[in-house]
């Protein structure tokens, strides 16, 4: 335990991505099995203990220290494992602390009625770096700036194998992952992936930030606005097993049983999952809006009458695998060739295959792309033709060129604290529209709905300056929230907004962000709610 | 004046402590007629009053900060030395007792009336090289910080710390260890640690450092061997530790430095998110305050009828004498960092 909790507080303090790349591959190198193997799942986000959640961690705070002690003290750290390492006392320093896979083995067998027990002679036993490595391995969520990706570039650094190669069997496997250590440090065979239906790691694109591209080399489809899925069909025990999977490799199959059971081929597709409607591209679209895919996604089970009133779709982008044969090396075009063909193979009412947007030249699908939002289409993909079906962010082969956002002027009402490195200071900004005419008897006729909360889109220098903004201009506190006077103008940034019942406003956004701030405009010549309420396609 | 209520003679206001009779006033933010200041941090210190009574080594240091004592708006200046007893005009007195925080601070204790009353100032209660310790003196209302006044503080040993900054040296020989200190008291305690731990290499400054440095060994604080970044090549400092202020370690200034690991002494580096929004790679927990089992420890020591906080984190502290039913109150003072969160930025030191 030692040695992780040392790890994570190197990484935290670490800035340079080569230097913790480093950290991390020497920390694989030199600690045994199993150990390194629960690290790179605590790294990774794939440990899950179902009994202790930072809900119970709180709780059994508060039975230990004053509670409103407690308050106070984690609305300041920011982070609920770092108040608790603070807050428990220290540790005999020459006791013996358990190994990480000691550690792992405690955590998982703790039950919902034990944890309240169990994990307070854990934290017993540790010292304060190792109690904050116990709580975020317990509760997930290590926020030392290190993504899975970079953990396992560092995997394959540290054993000198190829990223690609680790992705690929990454979703065959799970913790401590002793298959993948024996294949990449110690020359054992590799997992088999090809026989069973596994999660491969999706190709994605990078914001278009060329002026133009050449069409020649280029393909463009439209982006629709669903969720990006996969579905596997291979090799399950005795039978075969269809799966969809999510963007981060979570198996949905569950709630959206109409695709797993559409699919009979043995084959990796990629695809938008979507709900059939008028909105996204008008009738010849055919896809409702997100909203309508929301009420479908999370469920565990699905009613009759929500698959008949929302029936989903996949609108088929990719195929990585067709009849048992991986395509992935192949350029984008021959895949799409092998797609175009499979498509009659397939029940159209669970496929569609996405449309090419076909134009002369760059000018003209720039017009084409600016006519995108009366179709309220989110905006094109580029694909380089010549492209292999690659894992990750690859330079220079996908695109996403999403249409202009929309923009509104919204005053801000409340910040609430921010956590990690925006710990203490005031990050998260909640902001309304007028409901009512601002200008007509000075502000008293007029109120403020909330419509969004944004936590981005604006630089450290603006931060400090809004933080300070709203510690000068306080009205209330609500524990981390504040509530400030109405004295500054939000130009927000969106990418699309739909009817919801969860907010006063009636209104939800997708993707709101912080485009500018107005410290010029005067609040009453913010927007009102019936500008947002315009531009709603659901 | 006669004192008719109990301490009617004391009065706090959002500018600092007011004594009534004689209109004294103890750490304002304005300036005073006559001001009691208990130390030299920009926070309680400034210049402007007409006579500032104060330990010789504050007025030393007042004196090369804010112009005290010096030229046609100087103003008057009383040296107040620990242990002596000044009689102020409206016949309050006021003994200064040291309170461990920097060169020269000290408590106030106010007595009129057979009312007593202590200033704490700033204080810690670890040992300092640099200023006697701090002492506990009984009293009817105590008035002290809060700065780390939050459960979560617990200031390591220093020894740990100098530990810390000494293992990063020796790891990497090729580079140099800038350590972020305020240039009042900060600097030169981490300075004369690091002679107590056997570091006896040249220590580079930056230029804003010196002045003061020179200060402290003119009181008799033995610094060692101190050179100026200004003078010393970069291959000089390889293997070396610079001192600077705060706001220079992500500055430009900083590239003249070989390979800098960006250290900072502070208490605020017992929080991650603090050490990471400053860029810090390797955090000292090196405070001149008292931390929390300090600052309730001193309340249990000094045993008042009443406690007043003057700045901090006094929510916490609140709380904590409401638990124990002892009587206390906040004063929302001005100028005393709101949340200290920004300390070091020539705002209130930690």
């Amino acid at each position: 335990m030692k040695r992780f909790a040392a790890l994570l507080d190197a990484l935290a303090y670490t800035v340079s991505r080569n230097r913790k790349l480093a950290l991390i591959a020497g920390y694989l190198r030199q600690t045994p099995d199993p150990d390194r193997g629960w690290a790179l799942g605590a790294l990774t986000g794939s440990l899950d203990f179902p009994a202790v959640k930072i809900n119970a961690v709180r709780n059994l705070m508060k039975t230990r220290v004053d509670p409103e002690l407690w308050t106070l003290s984690r609305d300041f750290v920011g982070d609920t494992a770092e108040t608790v390492s603070l807050l428990w006392p220290s540790s005999d320093p020459d006791a013996i602390t358990p190994s990480l896979a000691e550690t792992v083995a405690r955590l998982t067998a703790m039950k919902r009625s034990t944890v309240m027990t169990e994990l307070p002679q854990l934290l017993d036993m540790l010292d304060e770096a190792e109690r904050y490595a116990l709580i975020k391995i317990a509760t997930g969520g290590m926020r030392v700036g290190v993504s899975a990706r970079l953990t396992k570039l560092a995997f394959a650094q540290s054993f000198d194998v190829t990223v690609d190669e680790v992705e690929e069997y990454w979703h065959a496997l799970t913790p401590p992952f002793s298959q993948l250590f024996a294949w990449a440090a110690d020359g054992a065979d590799p997992p088999d992936t090809a026989s069973i239906p596994t999660f491969r790691p999706f190709m994605l694109a990078h914001p278009l930030e060329e002026d133009a591209v050449d069409l020649k080399d280029f393909a463009a489809e439209w982006k629709w606005d669903g969720i990006r899925v996969q579905v596997v069909r291979a090799q399950a025990g005795d039978g075969h097993e269809t799966r969809v999977y999510s963007r981060s490799g979570d198996d949905i199959s569950a709630s959206f049983p109409e695709i797993a059971e559409a699919l009979d081929i043995p084959a990796v597709l990629d695809g938008e999952l979507l709900v059939r409607g008028d909105v996204q591209g008008g009738v010849s679209g055919g896809a409702a809006s997100f909203n309508a895919l929301q009420k479908r996604l999370g469920r565990k089970t699905v009613s009759k009458k929500m698959r008949e009133q929302l029936p989903a779709f996949v609108r088929l982008y990719d195929a990585l695998i067709v009849d048992g044969e991986d395509l992935r090396e192949l350029p984008w075009e021959q895949r799409r060739e092998h797609l175009e063909t499979l498509m009659p193979r397939l029940p159209d009412t669970a496929f569609d295959l996405s449309q090419l947007v076909q134009a002369d030249d760059f000018t003209a699908l720039a017009e084409i792309r600016e006519n995108a939002r009366e179709d309220a289409i989110e905006g094109l993909m580029l694909k380089r033709r010549d492209s292999a079906y690659v894992a990750g962010r690859k330079a220079g082969a996908w695109y996403k060129w999403k249409r202009d956002p929309l923009l509104i002027d919204c005053v801000l009402m409340y910040a609430q604290r921010g956590s990690g490195k925006r710990a203490g200071l005031y990050s998260d900004y909640t902001f309304g529209c007028w409901a009512g005419d601002p200008d007509s008897n000075g502000l008293g006729g007029a109120e403020l709905l909330p419509v969004g909360k944004a936590y981005s889109g604006f630089t450290d220098a603006e931060l400090k300056k809004l933080d300070k903004l709203v510690r000068k201009t306080t009205l209330k506190r609500y524990g981390p929230v504040r509530e400030v006077e109405r004295t500054l103008v939000l130009e927000v940034a969106f990418d699309s907004v739909h009817t919801s019942t969860r907010h006063k406003s009636g209104l939800a956004m997708r993707f709101p962000r912080i485009h500018r701030i107005r410290w010029d405009k005067p609040v009453h010549e913010a927007d009102r709610i019936e500008a947002l309420k315009a531009l709603i396609r659901d | 004046m006669a004192a008719s209520a109990p301490f009617s003679w004391i009065e706090p206001h959002r500018h600092g402590i007011r004594i009534v009779p004689g209109d004294t006033w103890v750490d304002p933010s304005r300036a005073a007629d006559r001001a009691l200041v208990t130390h030299g941090h920009a926070d309680h210190a400034r210049g402007g009053h007409g006579t500032t009574f104060a330990t010789p080594e504050t007025l030393a240091i007042m004196a090369l900060r804010y112009n005290t004592g010096e030229g046609p708006n100087g103003g008057k200046t009383v040296p107040v030395s620990y242990g002596e007893t000044v009689t102020l005009t409206g016949g309050v007195t006021a003994t200064y007792i040291p309170a461990g925080h920097v060169l020269g601070s000290a408590q106030i204790l106010l007595e009129h009336a057979g009312e007593r009353v202590v200033i704490t100032g700033d204080y810690k209660r670890r040992a300092d090289p640099t200023c006697p310790p701090f002492e506990v003196t009984p009293c009817d209302i105590f008035i002290t910080e809060a700065t780390f006044g939050l459960p979560v503080f617990t200031h390591p040993p220093i020894a740990d710390e100098m530990a810390k900054l000494l293992g990063a040296l020796r790891t990497n020989p090729d580079a140099c260890v800038l350590v972020g200190a305020y240039a009042l008291g900060k600097a030169q305690r981490v300075i004369a640690e690091l002679r107590a731990a056997g570091q006896h290499a040249p220590i580079y400054l930056h230029g804003a450092m010196e002045k003061m440095c020179r200060l402290y060994e003119d009181h008799g604080v033995d610094l060692g061997r101190l050179k100026l970044v200004a003078d010393a090549s970069k291959n000089d400092m390889r293997g070396g530790i610079i001192i600077a202020p705060p706001s220079a370690l992500n500055s430009t200034w900083a590239r003249r430095l070989p390979d800098p690991i960006t250290a900072m002494a502070s208490g605020w580096m017992r929080v991650r998110g603090r050490a990471r929004q400053r860029g810090v790679e390797l955090p000292l927990i090196i405070s001149d305050h008292a931390d929390w089992g300090e600052l309730t420890q001193t309340i249990e020591d000094v045993a008042p009828q009443e406690t007043w906080i003057t700045h901090g984190r006094e929510d916490a502290l609140l709380r904590w004498c409401e638990l124990g039913q002892r009587k206390a109150r906040a004063l929302a003072m001005v100028g005393r960092d709101q949340e200290g969160d920004q300390e070091g930025d020539g705002g209130h030191e930690a």
